[in-house]
């Protein structure tokens, strides 16, 4: 076994195969990623400057 | 089904609904889901390139297979969700379905994407062209289409939950495609080959090709879950942040009277 895989006839239609996917899951991994993080800050931004949800404040509320 | 079950059954559904709970079970599955998709794709690409032998017709281009055909798979796995996921946003109004929907559609647009983009790099060297209109492949582009005609009209009109019943229906509507996409290889004379996996009378590929493309479509199905669940959770913060923002605008406007 060598380190290099066998390619056959057409090694540039193989890799541009492979590297178009890389390229295309990766940036849409890092798309949701970097939302997933900009809404977290978002929203913990919001709470502390004391925002809270309605069913955050209706379980402070007093039962009678 | 019994009444019992399938009351059981729609407890569950009706607990998933809940945000709070989907964010929880999706905390707990995450990390597990990402370190099998990783091991998958690592298994899977060591076959694809070290083990699997060279097809007797295609040579070493069969290697564009163990990716090419996990995400025509998933392109339309994607939109069975969406519109599953509709029928249960126009039906049942749940709250995570409509999220599901929406967020789906990106990730099963970029896996369209490369299945058409793949597909062109194997038909060159095999049929001599990248692109042919014939069944398979148009369909499939259409299927795209309806993908990004999807995630223009959430863009679209503002009110979510408009833009979310409009999407619906033009989801349901889409899911006509499906069946096409499937059977477009026997209903019509193309140059893509027929079902040789999911086929009546088991798959037609030898063992040592079939493998590497089940590792790598199994790699790619738990990708996607990792994906479309971590845009789910974002989707809900994204609501919540909405939803303060709101209060915050109230509550000044009520000050201020």
């Amino acid at each position: 076994m060598t380190l290099l895989p066998e390619l056959g006839k057409y090694p540039e239609f193989i890799l541009a195969a492979y590297a178009a996917s890389l390229l295309v899951l990766a940036g849409l991994a890092l798309w949701i990623m970097h939302d997933a993080r900009t809404q977290a800050r978002l929203l913990a931004k919001l709470e502390a400057k004391g925002a809270t949800r309605r069913s955050a404040r209706n379980r402070k509320l007093p039962r009678k | 089904m019994t009444t019992a079950t399938a009351e059981q059954r729609a407890g569950f559904f009706n607990r998933l609904a809940n945000p709070t709970r989907f964010m929880g079970l999706a905390d707990a599955i995450l990390p597990w889901l990402t370190g099998l998709a990783a091991v998958l794709l690592a298994i899977g690409l060591y076959m694809a390139f070290f083990t699997a032998p060279p097809d007797y017709q295609q040579g070493h281009t069969v290697k564009i297979m163990f990716i090419h055909v996990p995400f025509a798979w998933l392109a339309m796995m994607g939109y069975a969700i969406i519109t599953v996921s509709s029928i249960g946003s126009l039906v049942w109004r749940h709250p995570m379905a409509d999220v599901a929907a929406k967020t789906a559609a990106p990730i099963g647009a970029c896996f369209t994407f490369l299945a058409l983009v793949t597909g062109m790099l194997w038909g060159k060297p095999m049929w001599g062209t990248y692109w042919v209109w014939d069944a398979r492949l148009t369909s499939v582009l259409i299927l795209f289409f309806l993908y990004l005609g999807l995630m223009a009209m959430w863009q679209a009109i503002e009110d979510a939950s408009r833009a979310g019943r409009a999407a619906a229906i033009l989801a349901i509507v889409g899911s006509v495609n499906l069946p096409v996409i499937k059977f477009s290889v026997d209903w019509w004379n193309t140059l893509h080959q027929p079902a040789s996996v999911v086929k009546l009378g088991g798959p037609a590929i030898h063992p040592s090709i079939l493998v590497p493309l089940l590792v790598m479509a199994a790699a790619f199905t738990c990708l996607f879950f990792v994906l479309h669940l971590t845009a789910m959770k974002t989707e809900v913060l994204k609501r919540r942040v909405q939803a303060l923002r709101m209060t915050r605008v109230d509550a000044a406007s009520g000050a201020s009277k």
